[in-house]
């Protein structure tokens, strides 16, 4: 009999039954909440009369609305405060752990869940966001919902979900100097398109991936949703129990040696058979950058922008569209771009090791943000805060002209005071260029990793980053 | 809750591909704490200015009020899992969108509030756009029972994930009331399984 992949080891373990639909029920370990998907779910509960099932498996934290620059309330925002009360009292009333402003916990819920060692190998995990594939990287089955969804969580501990089909993406090869795990996943969903993955969950493996840092595999997972698979993950290894050990949720001490002989038998066995494989050569991929309206609009650093006339006829309305939006000239280099904006952040780079990065390229270069541009960091947490700045990080950011923020979603997609302004254009090293996602209905996103963002704050646009730190081949 | 196995109404067409759910529902709108009035912000930047003046968009146009069918492309609703996305068009009087593709989530997020969502192949989705710009009074019929697509005179098939057509028809799209059927079951497995941050879960 073939071996089974760590999804269907992890489907099965948790499948309470089959729903007449031909869906599965299925029980869920760790339910995140945050303000902006959770209000409406704890509303319908109240109408319903329902209460909420398990509160010990659910976690709340606020991150989407909360201000970066201040912290003092109320907020400026009415609206923001408000949502953050609602949280309040819908955790306190339900008995629900809240990792508060000022709490030292706070921070993006997909940080905040693995630095706290909530995220758990074979945990089921969802949340109100559709980056919730982010916990993936610990070989947890983590998918995002919608508010009614959340609303089912909080009174049964189970949604409905259709099983999915498994790809295996092999990442072979080695990855050269200057290229990192933004690069990697930009490149994949360019391969296999933003549709690519609908109905599939990605297995990333590989030696590539073997490598990386927990932080690096988070990153991959969490675009997982911007090739359109709802789940991504890594099987767990060495690296993933090095991480958890001794956090603050993790299996303690006495029961460590036990927790890390299931984790072990969770990974996909050698013999599974998957739906699809693919292989990709990661010797060949260099620091990427978007040009369009969507993250698989993206071409290296080395690239030209595309010319709808060179496109197949299916793809040129979206080039058009895209190149019109961004007001790029087709057939240029994306190389000399000038960028108004430049971030560092979020739930696909605001970890330690994404600020590390960014902050050797500033220390490496030296002088100061380009006349003109607008650079911010914003902490993926209150902890990765506290230990950027036990490094020393703050200091070299600010030296060189950069904000250095509160923890919070900020410039991702714009819910707080921080926002593009009229088309202003942003190298951001979130995850999402669509139209007007940085809070300006004609301001523009260009994607890229921590590294390359912190170059082009300094240059003023799109540079290479290995250019700039000598290491390209 | 009701069983939907027909819809039927007049059409509107949303052109373009990878229309995420930022452009259906702008993030600014998500700063409320219930989806009340949700329908007024449906694609706002693409209907209006910044100014509030409305744009040419086929939802501003006066024959298409009162539309109940939304014509989409491929990858509709991509990106954030967002229920205001559906709750927005559902708020605005749709009840059915019809397209080449839908992004998982979205789509798993429409049917659990009833908003059908139906693909069709390429070509015959092409009839359809160019019937309904031609047609504003025209009705199309969207039938899960006999699986197709009617207008006009034009009878296409119409693919949806079995699961979904079956919770839709049979009035189960809400899955709410048979997930608190296993309460017991899902006790056991909450004792059985590891959890977070409680000691013992794994011996």
């Amino acid at each position: 009999m073939a071996g089974k992949t760590l999804y269907e080891k992890v489907w099965e373990a948790h499948e309470v039954r089959r729903l007449a639909s031909g869906q599965s029920q299925l029980f869920i370990d760790l339910h995140l909440i945050h303000e902006v998907t959770s209000p409406q779910a704890f509303g319908m509960l109240r109408e319903l009369g329902q209460k909420v099932a398990m509160p010990h498996r659910t976690f709340a934290t606020v991150d989407h609305i909360v201000p970066t620059d201040a912290r003092e309330e109320p907020f400026a925002d009415p609206l923001a405060q408000a949502m953050i009360e609602e949280l309040r009292k819908n955790t306190r009333e339900h008995g629900i752990e809240l990792f508060d402003v000022g709490s030292g916990k706070q921070g993006i819920v997909h940080v905040v869940g693995p630095e706290q060692g909530l995220t758990q190998p074979g945990f089921t995990i969802v949340c109100g966001d559709s980056h919730t594939s982010t916990h993936g990287a610990f070989g947890a089955i983590a998918f995002g919902i919608g508010t009614t969804q959340v609303r089912d969580v909080l009174a049964t501990q189970t949604v409905a979900m259709p099983r999915l089909k498994v790809r295996r993406i092999n990442m072979v090869g080695e990855l050269r100097p200057g290229v990192g795990a933004k690069d990697v996943i930009l490149h994949i969903i360019r391969t296999l398109g933003v549709k690519g993955g609908q109905g599939y969950a990605y297995e990333y493996g590989g030696p590539v991936i073997e490598k990386m840092s927990m932080e690096e595999r988070m990153t991959v997972c969490n675009m997982s949703i911007e090739g359109g698979a709802r789940i991504g993950y890594v099987n767990p290894d060495e690296t993933t129990f090095a991480f958890l050990k001794g956090r603050p949720y993790a299996p303690a001490e006495d029961e460590w040696e036990a927790a890390v002989a299931h984790w072990r038998g969770l990974a996909s066995d050698p013999d599974a058979e998957y739906d699809d494989v693919v292989e990709i050569d990661g010797s060949r991929i260099a620091p990427y950058v978007t040009w369009g309206i969507n993250p698989g609009q993206a071409i290296t650093v080395e690239e030209r922008v595309p010319d709808p006339e060179g496109v197949p006829d299916d793809e040129a309305a979206l080039v058009r569209e895209a190149l019109e939006y961004m007001k790029l000239e087709p057939g240029r280099p994306i190389k000399g771009q000038k960028i108004d904006v430049a971030f560092v952040g979020s739930c696909t780079n605001g970890r330690l090791f994404d600020l590390r990065e960014a902050a050797r390229v500033v220390a490496a270069l030296g002088g100061r943000v380009a006349p003109g541009v607008r650079a911010i960091v914003v902490p993926g947490s209150e902890q990765v805060a506290r230990q950027a700045e036990a490094e020393g990080l703050d200091r070299i950011f600010r030296d060189a002209g950069f904000e250095w923020r509160y923890a919070g979603c900020s410039m991702c997609l714009a819910m707080n005071p921080d926002k593009l302004v009229g088309d202003e254009i942003s190298i951001s090293s979130s995850n999402r260029n669509f139209k007007g996602r940085q809070g300006s209905p004609q301001g523009r996103t260009l994607l890229a990793s921590p590294a390359m963002v912190a170059a082009a704050a300094l240059a003023g646009e799109v540079v290479d980053v290995r250019e700039v730190l000598g290491v390209k081949a | 809750m009701e069983a939907i196995k027909q819809v039927r109404g007049r059409a509107v067409v949303v052109p373009g591909d990878e229309i995420d759910t930022d452009r259906i529902v702008p993030a600014r709108y998500l700063k409320a704490v219930t989806f009340d009035g949700l329908g007024d912000a449906l694609f706002y930047d693409e209907r209006f200015d910044e100014a509030g003046n409305p744009k040419d968009h086929p939802l501003n146009r006066p024959e298409r009020r009162g539309a109940s069918v939304m014509v989409v492309g491929a990858g509709f609703g991509s990106g954030s899992s967002r229920e205001h996305a559906p709750q927005a068009i559902k708020r605005a009087g749709f009840k059915a969108i019809i397209g080449e593709s839908f992004a998982e989530i979205f789509f798993g997020n429409a049917i659990q509030i009833g908003l059908v969502c139906v693909t069709l192949d390429p070509e015959d989705l092409g009839v359809l756009a160019g019937w309904v710009e031609a047609h504003p009074e025209g009705e199309v019929e969207v039938d899960l029972e006999a699986r197709e697509v009617r207008f006009g005179g034009h009878v296409a098939p119409l693919a949806i994930r079995e699961a979904a057509r079956e919770a839709l028809t049979s009035g189960r799209w809400d899955p709410l009331a048979e997930l608190l059927e296993s309460a017991a079951a899902v006790r056991r497995m909450d004792e059985k399984l590891p959890r977070p941050g409680r000691p013992g879960g794994y011996r």
